[in-house]
């Protein structure tokens, strides 16, 4: 085996992570910021902050940030392992954990496993929302934005993307 | 059905198999566009979809769902797509969902690192970034609010205040999120358990 291939350490690493990364990829980013510019030093931390702009940008999930960082190491190749590494080994979990789940549909440990992690779950996305509202509102503009977004999505079912657009040329006009 | 004032119904009554099993097509291109337009994280878009459009699961089955998604490992979004297509369509249907969910963002998200790579100057990208962002968090705020009113509605009252104290965990404390889970979880559970 080759150590210094970076092909292998971005699989390995992803795939490692993938699995201790319990509460999604927005939650990981502070570990991949650690390892991909700290310990690797695959890149400066300016091209970090970027890499997370673009994968916030890009439609889908935020773990794309993987692809955008296996990229950058490896081309169209790093690219492809850093993400198969980070979605496989989870996808094959989570494959075969709902079907042991679901057999046990009505097994009173299930139900009160199911019920107890609900508000569990809520809360941690909610400390997202927290996260992200306190990282996005560095001035009283875009905190009003915020605001006025939460209550035009709570009580509406407009298109979100049109609360997108408006925020984005806000920012661009130079609002914000 | 689900009895909207019970609190943690029985997602699905006994031999309930979904309403209507959607055909694998309908499902990859359900996913393709929760995913299209997924800016901020697809969870809202994925709950937008799937509840309030296509009425494939009720409000109480995707809290679960999700759930389960929070509690495995990895990116969440994508593992609901993996359970949610294999509750509708086993290993066929899990890989429409994925590949639906992610093939999208990879097409994109790689052309935009080449051009990041050629130019890499983000200036005003970053401007209209900033804008985007803020309307993001609000969004996830109003979705955050809508799948918790099930919950503070409900007669099993220790729901909101582990919701709460999650929250303030991860969010005020800012301990790291897989201590507060894996402290919270048991209680929680057990709570359930004993209320049953």
């Amino acid at each position: 085996m080759n150590h210094d291939s970076p092909l292998l350490t971005l699989f390995g690493y992803f795939a490692m992570l993938s699995l201790f990364a319990v509460g999604g990829a927005n939650a990981a980013i502070p570990e991949m910021h650690r390892v991909a510019v700290e310990v690797m030093g695959w890149m400066t931390d300016r091209q970090f902050a970027d890499m997370f702009a673009i994968s916030q940008l890009s439609p889908g999930p935020n773990v794309i940030i993987v692809t955008l960082i296996g990229y950058h190491v490896a081309g169209f190749t790093g690219a492809a392992v850093a993400t198969a590494a980070m979605i496989g080994p989870t996808c094959m979990m989570a494959f075969f954990v709902t079907r042991f789940w679901d057999r046990f549909k009505h097994a009173r440990w299930r139900i009160a496993v199911q019920a107890g992690l609900v508000p569990v779950s809520l809360g941690l996305i909610g400390a997202s929302a927290f996260v992200l509202a306190r990282a996005a509102d560095n001035t009283v503009m875009a905190g009003v934005l915020t605001a006025a977004t939460v209550v035009v999505a709570f009580f509406s079912r407009i298109n979100p993307l049109w609360l997108f657009a408006a925020g984005g040329v806000l920012g661009l006009t130079g609002w914000l | 059905m689900s009895d909207p004032a019970a609190p943690f119904p029985d997602a699905s009554p006994p031999d309930a198999s979904p309403p209507h099993r959607p055909p694998l097509s309908e499902v990859f291109l359900a996913f393709v566009q929760v995913s299209v337009s997924g800016l901020g994280g697809a969870l809202p878009w994925a709950r937008r979809m799937i509840v309030e459009r296509k009425r494939w699961m009720t409000a109480e089955e995707f809290n679960e769902a999700f759930a389960l998604s929070q509690f495995l490992p990895g990116p969440n979004t994508v593992n609901f797509s993996v359970v949610f297509g294999q509750r509708f369509g086993g290993a066929p249907g899990a890989f429409v969902a994925m590949a639906g969910l992610m093939g999208p963002p990879l097409i994109i998200v790689t052309m935009l690192a080449v051009l990041y790579a050629q130019y890499g100057d983000l200036e005003t990208l970053g401007r209209i970034l900033k804008g985007i962002a803020a309307a993001a968090a609000g969004l996830l705020i109003a979705v955050v609010a809508k799948m918790a009113a099930p919950l503070f509605t409900a007669r099993w009252n220790s729901a909101p205040l582990i919701a709460i104290l999650a929250f303030i965990g991860v969010a005020i404390m800012q301990w790291p999120l897989p201590y507060v889970f894996l402290a919270l979880s048991p209680v929680s559970i057990a709570l359930a358990w004993f209320k049953r």
